[in-house]
């Protein structure tokens, strides 16, 4: 068939008058042409991003899983240098709250990364605060619903949206059993460089994942954890799970520790103590 | 035996006309509402990241549920051999296919980003429930259209059988699927209980068949055709097993919460204490939507009264609306409880306090519109295409 195709192609002007069978065969042969056009142009891109990813320099790897211990005895009551760390660091300050939206409303819609609890035991009246973020499981709900894959877990435990994908569809929302998740309700004009945000979209703690990206070297800390420590708590502690080294890792063999919700098994990457 | 003549819809057409326009202006504003919505972005509206998912999809589930009821009719005539029933089946396949068309449609608005529409139909994590649904529904018009398709011409009616098959199964599965995005949600405690997808399948018989009484009885009206007495008593009695059955699985989720200790707070929540999500239970549900409906379809003083039958199937339909609002609704209202055994007593994001929501007009505008775009769909095709026949009338008037 192709030498029939390239002898029309070669005779110029009488290609034109090809005989109904010859016609045929040269749409048949454009079409399978399209086709195979088409597909190159939907796969290529996927695999040059694959590639992209593999050859980078830090390479994101499972030789790490990032977690947090936050030890509620020293977090305090009215602190919130945490919040604000994270507001300026990924740039939640930024977004401001539209002029026709009421106070209440907004107080609802508004992005938050991390917030703090106050709780108080209904047996003994203790009282117990507490910074919750996104708990990085292992097996995070929020993945599993998704239904394009934009929720998804980094190889090194970091559970993040990719916010090209997401369709904002908010089912991750009603899936995250801790209320991780804040959706992107308005036109965002001003946003930090290293995280990016949209209107429509999903978005939630990612570890200060820029920070471990960019790391040249040495320790490694979040903003929330900077923060805590320079109010003096040293109440929350980053590090790397599986380093057996680390402070983290340390301090987590040291002590009795827990995850909130344990009971529904998603082994979380951000334990509590003294709960 | 007489032989069947299928139709086009005609009727006066200064009726159809103003009709069709009447709709149109449902579906504009609802387009508008929705335009509004992505304009400006979802803080115009009044879900937040509490009530992440706000009544355009109560309206957009429903539909959805109703659209794979919608079929039953067909699959009684096709898969269980009714002959009462086999003349609606290609009413009952427009019909669902419009159903499902109008709640995607709501769906598909209500997304942050709809624009990214392609994303979701080229990006699949099959591990997500949601995911499958996209492939079901997607199915489901294949199915259908082509199951219609073979009840309508008949040089391929020999596939009319396996294809009558084929619609009931994926009907089946498209429900649990839809019922198991409820189920998937671990996290919420009204939604993780395994009784909701075969009570979302139960809930699609009744008000599928609500709507589709609800739409046969408005086109014969339309188009001053007959239906018979017994045709009716048929479906309305029908819809009478399945408003019983939607009661049943009600009171077993309800009756099964209430035992646990840790879900009682929940039903009671649902049941007394909720606010707005018990006076839906009671008057709306309970009362509204099967009560009533039960009494018109079996007390003997209704036999005969057409009226009846329509209030009741309306009836239906608000009832599962409103039970629709307070699952979804109320279910996310409801908080969850991350420390069991301990009171919330600070958090800006509302741990341990019940969510409130107000829907605005654009919202309720765009799921108005979803209801009336299937019924404009189903109004054109059925003015385009045989699928009502002449007379549903027990006899038929002539031989031929």
């Amino acid at each position: 068939m192709s030498d029939d195709l390239n002898k029309s192609s070669a005779h110029g002007v009488d290609s034109v008058c090809v005989e109904p069978a010859l016609e045929q065969q040269q749409r048949r042969a454009f079409l399978r042409n399209t086709v195979i056009a088409a597909g190159a142009a939907v796969v290529a891109p996927g695999l040059l991003i694959t590639v992209a990813k593999a050859t980078g320099s830090g390479d994101v790897t499972s030789n790490q899983r990032w977690g947090m211990l936050i030890d509620t005895d020293k977090c305090a009551s009215g602190c919130t240098a945490c919040v604000e760390a994270c507001e300026t660091e990924n740039g939640i300050d930024l977004v401001v709250q539209p002029k026709r939206n009421p106070d209440h409303l907004w107080e609802q819609q508004r992005p938050q990364w991390i917030r703090k609890v106050k709780l108080q035991d209904q047996q003994t009246g203790v009282v117990t605060n507490l910074p919750i973020m996104c708990q990085h499981c292992e097996k995070p709900p929020c993945c599993d619903v998704c239904p394009t894959g934009a929720s998804f877990k980094r190889a090194d435990g970091i559970v993040m949206v990719d916010r090209h994908i997401c369709i904002g569809c908010r089912y991750c929302m009603m899936a995250c059993p801790y209320k991780a998740r804040s959706f992107i309700h308005q036109h965002v004009a001003e946003q930090r460089s290293h995280a990016p945000r949209g209107i429509g979209c999903v978005e939630s703690c990612n570890l200060c994942a820029h920070r471990i990206d960019r790391d040249q070297g040495g320790e490694v800390t979040t903003a929330c954890q900077d923060a805590c420590a320079a109010a003096g708590h040293h109440a929350i502690l980053f590090g790397d799970l599986k380093d057996p080294e680390s402070a983290l890792a340390k301090a987590l063999a040291e002590q009795t520790s827990r995850q909130i919700r344990a009971d529904l098994e998603l082994n979380t990457g951000v334990r509590y103590t003294n709960i | 035996m007489y032989r069947l003549h299928y139709r086009e819809l005609w009727c006066d057409p200064r009726r159809y006309w103003f009709g069709l326009g009447a709709m149109a202006g449902v579906v504009l504003i609802g387009l508008l509402s929705a335009f509004y919505m992505e304009h400006n972005g979802h803080w115009v509206t009044g879900m937040t990241n509490h009530v992440v998912w706000g009544i355009p999809h109560v309206f957009a589930i429903f539909l959805i549920v109703a659209a794979s009821g919608a079929l039953n009719v067909a699959s009684i005539g096709s898969v269980f051999g009714g002959p009462m029933y086999k003349p609606l089946g290609r009413f009952s396949a427009l019909l669902a296919i419009g159903l499902l068309a109008g709640g995607l449609m709501v769906l598909l608005l209500d997304l942050g980003r709809p624009d990214r529409l392609i994303v979701a139909m080229t990006t699949y994590n099959f591990k997500s429930i949601f995911a499958w649904n996209i492939i079901l529904y997607t199915g489901f018009f294949a199915i259908v259209g082509a199951y219609l398709w073979s009840m309508m011409d008949r040089s391929v009616n020999h596939y009319y059988k396996p294809l009558g098959f084929a619609a009931f199964f994926w009907r089946l599965i498209l429900t649990t699927g839809t019922g198991s995005i409820f189920g998937f949600l671990v996290a919420r405690e009204a939604y993780d209980a395994a009784i909701l997808a075969p009570m979302f399948i139960v809930m699609s018989f009744a008000y599928g068949l609500a709507f589709f009484i609800v739409a046969l009885m408005a086109a014969y009206w339309w188009a001053e055709r007959s239906i018979g007495d017994l045709r009716i008593a048929k479906l309305k009695n029908l819809l009478g097993v399945f408003i019983g059955g939607v009661f049943y699985f009600v009171a077993v989720y309800h009756l099964t919460n209430l035992y646990a200790a840790r879900h009682a707070d929940l039903s009671s929540f649902f049941l007394v204490s909720g606010g707005i999500y018990p006076l839906l239970f009671w008057f709306g549900y309970l009362i509204l939507g099967t009560i009533v409906p039960l009494f018109l379809i079996y007390s003997p003083a209704f036999e005969k009264s057409r009226t009846a039958v329509l209030v009741a199937a309306v009836g239906t339909l608000i009832g599962g609306f409103a039970l629709i609002y307070i699952l979804l609704i109320g279910g996310q209202a409801y908080p969850m409880n991350l420390f069991p055994g301990k009171d919330v007593l600070e958090s800006s994001m509302m741990d341990g306090q019940i969510a409130r929501y107000v829907p605005t007009f654009a919202e309720f505008a765009l799921g108005v519109a979803g209801v009336t775009v299937s019924m404009m769909m189903v109004a054109i095709a059925s003015r385009m295409l045989k699928v009502l026949p002449d007379t549903l009338e027990d006899e038929a008037p002539a031989k031929s």
